[in-house]
């Protein structure tokens, strides 16, 4: 057996301490793993239980009986259940126990001035930011920032961040997508240059998940129990957090028991809204974006031959119409439509006539993406860059991303993928820039839906509340 | 019956097959099973890879090269493409075992068409794992494939743990020599059984092996062909 000094005790302590394991994610050889366990500094606990007509995974919450299957055991020439929930994080199966750290706690350290971002903050994210530091002095359990899309909720999460730091506590930001994350983990290690920062989601380098400041996906919350005195999680109306029951179970798990969460969203779902109107879930409300020009307000285009033209992947007359008399040509053009198939075939009807209104000189201007898409990455980069003028996409731009100067158009809006929240995001793309705070948002449909009313709604609600005239 | 990829419910189509229990019901959605690419086409006779020739260049140099023994045909079923690249990953690397058995009619299938021929003494031979990639992934996929197979499975194979296979170039692969072992004679022709088909060194080794010990006739069927 290694002798363990102190200080790789500590280490060990910060590296396990709010985990919960399986025995290959425990990097000790078998006599220190027996001696840990002689002492309790790990604790084993039963991984999958049984539940009435179901089975619940421990890791991951997983009640789903289709996502159990079973697999024969090379150990123990059993067969055993294991959940295909969480696999992807490595398969816990009902013969293994999960493991939490049951030794001394870590010492995080404490930070007097953490923060290395000099940037000033508008007077809408001040005051926000100053709420959320307030709610972890407080000692609040939830606390609701409702920011409208380009608001700037970045920057306002910094004093928060300094403040747990400070206090000499830990810290996970939580936010659905992987995209996400691997854009602000740069940004925030920036801000942050003296703290250590880890960036967790599926594939990233590191499965180490030790530092006192972390940036994950929702879905590697799954990974803790105990563990953070603070939670930010970005967009918590963002699918998949709101359709994953597993998502909520772990960030609720992943959390100390005095400890503060904190929501961030522009588009808060029914449930936050109404918990909002019966005050009991405090909230700060930023209707301004960060440049301080109004949100642009949609406009809806009826197409009568709407489904007729999709079924042979046409665009609307309609949407020719509006391509030729454009607000400012110069634009990057976003267009949405409702399916992955709709993204790959209509994007080839477009090139002819992109090419004769002078928006593209090359096909290699324009492209599609979707979920599904390899180089999903590596063209929203190029959009970004503007080596790419057109994009056809599907709802997965629909948040997250941020391009300077765009127009957006959706096909079909009144289809069921584009709900409230998805038209509210999605015209959020537009006038991002202080430089262009403008963009035009058009639906095209053949049918207005309520979503595409309530949409344009709230859209007008944000834009009186932030003081402007409509 | 919900999908074994993406979860979604599964509307049952009833059929004269699965109404007289000749199929086992589809554990895809119709939207996954698109997602699956069969190999179609002209292929090589020796090593399905699509092809115009009746026999790829590689396979011709194989031949040339008189080595003593190979397996005589190897047939696969679907191509490598994205697809069925996570739909792999996820079985064999992450252990989803379930997933194996969306392959379960396709293999039977394959099985009909091109082996029926070894029905009547034939045997089921899988790549077997070394022990220590066996007992990090607690199932060996090709095992699984064979156990699909209605012949007797027999794992007459042992592995060496060697470096990670995958990881060797392509012209390491083909250099280094056999990993496997045998402590039997056989006497009955054997139909191979692996999930990949990539270079058909893996393939040819054991096939000689088995030649060596006194197999008559050695034939392949892969999943992928990659
Ligand atoms: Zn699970
Ligand atoms: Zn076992
Ligand atoms: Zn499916
Ligand atoms: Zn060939």
């Amino acid at each position: 057996m290694e002798i363990i000094t102190s200080t790789q005790l500590e280490d060990l302590s910060k590296g396990f301490s709010g985990r919960i394991l399986l025995r290959k994610e425990i990097p000790l050889d078998k006599p220190t793993f027996q001696h840990f366990l002689e002492h309790q500094y790990l604790i084993p606990q039963q991984s999958i239980i049984n539940k009435v007509f179901t089975h619940q995974c421990l890791r991951c919450g997983n009640e789903k009986k289709s996502l159990f299957a079973k697999i024969p055991c090379s150990i123990c020439n059993g067969i055993h259940l294991y959940c295909r929930k969480c696999i992807q994080m490595g398969r816990v199966t009902e013969c293994e126990p999960l493991y939490t750290w049951g030794g001394p706690p870590p010492n995080w350290p404490t930070y007097e001035q953490p923060c290395s971002w000099d940037g000033t903050l508008t007077q809408g994210q001040q005051q926000a930011s100053n709420h959320m530091v307030q709610a972890i002095r407080n000692g609040e359990k939830e606390y609701l920032i409702w920011a409208v899309c380009g608001a700037g909720k970045t920057e306002m999460i910094f004093p928060a961040i300094t403040e747990t730091l400070q206090q000499g506590k830990r810290i996970c930001i939580a936010t659905p997508r992987a995209d996400v994350v691997r854009e602000l983990y740069p940004r925030l290690q920036k801000a942050f240059e003296e703290v250590p920062v880890q960036a967790l989601y599926g594939g990233s380098e590191t499965k180490d998940a030790s530092a006192q400041l972390i940036i994950a996906t929702t879905h590697q919350l799954l990974r803790f129990q105990h563990a953070f005195d603070v939670i930010i999680i970005d967009e918590i109306d963002a699918f998949p957090f709101n359709k994953d029951p597993s998502l909520p179970f772990s960030a609720n798990r992943a959390k100390k028991q005095d400890s503060t969460m904190i929501y961030l969203t522009a588009t808060p779902r029914k449930d936050h809204q109404r918990r909002i109107m019966k005050q009991s879930l405090p909230h700060t409300f930023v209707p301004v974006r960060f440049h301080g020009h109004p949100l642009p307000i949609p406009t809806t285009r009826i197409c009568f031959s709407l489904k007729k033209d999709l079924d042979e992947y046409r665009f609307p007359k309609a949407f020719y119409k509006w391509l030729s008399k454009r607000e400012n040509s110069k634009r990057q053009l976003l267009i949405f439509v409702p399916t992955i198939k709709l993204a790959e075939k209509m994007k080839d009807s477009l090139a002819s006539i992109l090419k004769k209104e002078n928006i593209i000189s090359s096909e290699k201007m324009l492209t599609s993406v979707h979920a599904e898409d390899i180089d999903r990455e590596e063209k929203v980069i190029q959009f970004r860059q503007k080596k790419i003028t057109v994009m056809v996409t599907t709802t997965i731009l629909e948040r997250g991303v941020t391009f300077p100067s765009v127009d957006v158009a959706i096909i079909d809006a009144g289809h069921v993928v584009f709900d409230e929240a998805a038209l509210v995001q999605i015209a959020g793309r537009a006038g991002r820039s202080a430089d262009d705070p403008n963009g035009e948002v058009i639906f095209f449909h053949d049918g207005k839906t309520e979503a595409m009313e309530r949409a344009i709604a709230s859209i007008n609600k944000m834009n009186k509340r932030g003081g402007f005239e409509t | 019956m919900n999908c074994a990829w993406c979860d979604t419910e599964i509307i049952l189509q009833l059929s004269w097959a699965n109404l007289m229990m000749l199929e086992k019901a589809e554990i895809l959605c119709p939207e996954c099973k698109f997602d699956l690419e069969w190999i179609q086409g002209n292929r090589c006779d020796r090593c399905s890879r699509n092809t115009n020739e009746k026999r790829c260049t590689d396979c011709q140099w194989w031949e040339k090269q008189k080595e003593n023994g190979s397996f005589l045909f190897n047939y696969s079923i679907f191509s490598y493409n994205p697809f069925m690249k996570e739909v792999i990953a996820k079985w064999k690397y992450r252990g989803d075992y379930y997933l194996g058995y969306i392959f379960e009619n396709y293999v039977m299938e394959a099985f009909r068409e091109k082996f029926s021929f070894l029905k009547k003494e034939g045997l089921v031979v899988p790549i077997p794992l070394s022990e220590e990639r066996l007992l990090e992934r607690g199932f060996n996929q090709a095992k699984m494939i064979a156990d699909f197979l209605p012949l007797e499975t027999k794992e007459l194979l042992t592995r060496l743990h060697g470096e990670k296979q995958s990881k060797k170039s392509r012209k390491e692969r083909i250099l280094t020599g056999s990993p496997f072992f045998i402590t039997e004679t056989i006497n009955k022709p054997v139909l191979l059984v692996d999930d990949i088909y990539t270079t058909g060194t893996t393939l040819r080794h054991a096939a000689r092996l088995l030649m060596e010990h006194g197999c008559p006739s050695v034939y392949a069927l892969t999943l992928v062909r990659g």
